[in-house]
């Protein structure tokens, strides 16, 4: 049983080490301080069981997992993070609150032998997708870089086959997420769905035109143009209050 | 509420009131030619009655205070008492002088004068007794509104302050377990320094002033904790001269901001930390600026600090009413936290208290 710590905190690690001598089967391939460390040692060594911390430098524990392909299956260890537990609680991942004992961690060790798959870790990935803790930026891969896209640099969403394209400065990145996901979790940001395939910046538009009947054409400050369906115009007039 | 009677300075002039206007009566009635007891009995008798329907009306405005048919109201009391009073005190006369002579004729022909004079004391009174109380009641939801403000301000203090960040209370707990097992000497030492600085969170007063050297001893024991916690990826740098360390600052004030710091620093770069905190004079203000490294592509400091600065900018403001003591700015890829102090005198400082 290969397993892999990631934690920020050296001490935090140092125990789940000593609890883990106990195991002799569990092999410690790796131990990484951030996310970053964490999808390297991941793919390099592809290992069976991960402990994970959720507040980490740069990415979180949950952005962390969203960027790895097959996320292996994962203990997570937290302090105090009320909306992660409750994205624990409704799944078969087994977490661990920080202290804990010994009796504590032979227990969650136990759940994952019996238990273990990684849909229940994909899973707690959709859940935690929503939590307060990222909701205002989107971590996407970009080759073999990490790119962290805070939402207010976003121009607009497309819709891509089962991607979605976000679109920004730089070019566009793509996440494998649903439009319906996004258009939920930007409304609080502005963002609106102004068509089946685009969800828009608000902040960014500067007129919207009308294109033909029933359908309109926004136009970006930064020199974008994007179709309005019907439902999108009332939903975008609705928003900006016109 | 306080009767209009309470007022001591009031009674005296009331009384004095009634003795010239019963004066009055009995010169005037004199004038008229009539006789010594006559006038008398008739000056003593009608203001005695003029009084109690003085007392009468004030007391029922302390009781019943009109609202928006305010001055009908007072007319019409008036009037209604007005009337009453001519009836008893022509009564009460009749009963004593039952005769027909010089007097009953005075009485008679002058009967308007009498009302009218009657009507515009009584009214008066009833003017001057809406306008007590009326200003009785707003200073009585005035106080209540100052005692209410009060008592919020210092529970939101209370709460400002008592914000104590769980992250750091169970993150602490987890490494003084794993140093249980490894270094148990540096555990014992961790829990004594946690005790330290939860003790100093729970025992200080908000409202109360320390030193910078008390604030910075308070400071450097969060910081070693924390060291603890990151290891080497957390340094410090502490700057400041040796006679800035009797300037006085609010309790517990520095060490969030230092927290907020720390927490944005360490979780928005990897690698190394260093927290710089500098504490100058900048007129009569103490200056205290703090210092982290921020990724500057990624980072929404404003929405991600979230409680940390924003209690401080609360409480700054509620001690001071000045909004623009905490102050941020970015340089580099540095983020500067800068707070200004008033250094206030022990007078001013009581009145804050």
């Amino acid at each position: 049983m290969k397993v892999i710590l990631i934690d920020d905190e050296p001490l935090a690690r140092g125990i789940v080490k000593e609890y883990l001598q106990s195991y002799s089967a569990a092999d410690l391939v790796a131990e990484c301080s951030d996310g970053f460390e964490g999808i390297k040692a991941i793919q390099q060594f592809e290992p069976d069981l991960i402990f994970l911390d959720i507040q980490m430098p740069k990415i979180n524990g949950f952005e962390m997992l969203e960027l790895i392909e097959n996320p292996p299956a994962v203990i997570f260890t937290t302090a105090f993070d009320e909306f992660a537990i409750k994205a624990f609680e409704s799944n078969a991942v087994d977490y661990l609150l920080k202290p804990f004992s010994k009796e504590r961690f032979d227990k969650a060790i136990q759940k994952y032998l019996q238990h273990a798959n990684s849909a229940s870790t994909k899973q707690v990935i959709e859940t935690a997708a929503s939590s307060p803790l990222q909701q205002n930026r989107i971590v996407v891969k970009d080759g073999n870089k990490i790119k962290i896209i805070p939402v207010n640099k976003i121009h607009y969403l497309e819709a891509a086959d089962d991607y979605v394209k976000i679109f920004t400065a730089e070019g566009f990145f793509l996440k494998k997420r649903t439009m319906n996901f996004f258009e939920k979790s930007l409304s609080a940001y502005h963002f609106v769905r102004v068509h089946r395939s685009y969800i828009v910046n608000t902040q960014l538009i500067t007129r919207i035109d009308i294109h033909e009947k029933d359908s309109h054409i926004l136009l970006l400050s930064t020199g974008e143009k994007l179709p309005v369906s019907k439902t999108g115009y009332s939903k975008l007039k609705e928003v900006l209050g016109i | 509420m306080n009767s209009i009677l309470s007022d001591k300075r009031l009674r005296y002039f009331f009384l004095a009131w009634w003795l010239l206007w019963t004066l009055l009566q009995y010169i005037m009635l004199r004038q008229l030619n009539i006789d010594q007891v006559h006038a008398i009995t008739d000056s003593v008798v009608s203001n005695i009655l003029l009084a109690v329907s003085c007392f009468f009306i004030s007391n029922n405005m302390k009781y019943y205070l009109p609202r928006r048919e305010k001055y009908w109201y007072v007319l019409v009391i008036s009037l209604t008492v007005s009337f009453l009073w001519m009836l008893a005190q022509q009564a009460i006369m009749w009963m004593i002088f039952n005769e027909a002579d010089n007097y009953s004729e005075v009485i008679h022909a002058s009967w308007s004068i009498r009302f009218g004079a009657g009507f515009l004391l009584i009214s008066s009174m009833s003017m001057f007794s809406l306008l007590w109380y009326s200003q009785q009641e707003q200073k009585e939801i005035e106080s209540r509104k100052t005692e209410t403000e009060q008592l919020s301000k210092e529970a939101e203090l209370f709460k400002l302050r008592q914000q104590l960040q769980p992250h750091f209370l169970f993150n602490s707990l987890n490494s003084i377990s794993a140093l249980t097992g490894s270094n148990p000497e540096k555990a014992r030492h961790m829990i004594q320094q946690l005790s330290d600085f939860l003790r100093g969170t729970l025992r200080k007063n908000e409202q109360q002033w320390n030193t910078l050297e008390e604030e910075l001893k308070y400071l450097q024991l969060y910081l070693d904790i924390e060291k603890v916690r990151f290891g080497h990826r957390l340094q410090t740098e502490i700057i400041f001269k040796n006679e800035i360390l009797l300037f006085k600052l609010p309790a517990l004030l520095l060490q969030p901001v230092v927290e907020n710091a720390i927490k944005f620093g360490l979780y928005d770069t990897t690698g190394e930390v260093i927290i710089k905190i500098t504490a100058t004079t900048e007129d009569d203000h103490l200056k205290i600026i703090v210092q982290n490294p921020f990724d500057s592509e990624t980072s929404q400091p404003f929405k991600g600090t979230g409680f940390g600065l924003s209690s401080i900018q609360r409480r700054l403001f509620l001690l001071f009413a000045r909004s623009d003591l905490l102050q941020t700015n970015k340089e580099n890829e540095y983020f500067i936290t800068t707070i200004l102090i008033p250094q206030i005198s022990d007078g001013n400082k009581r009145k804050n208290n």
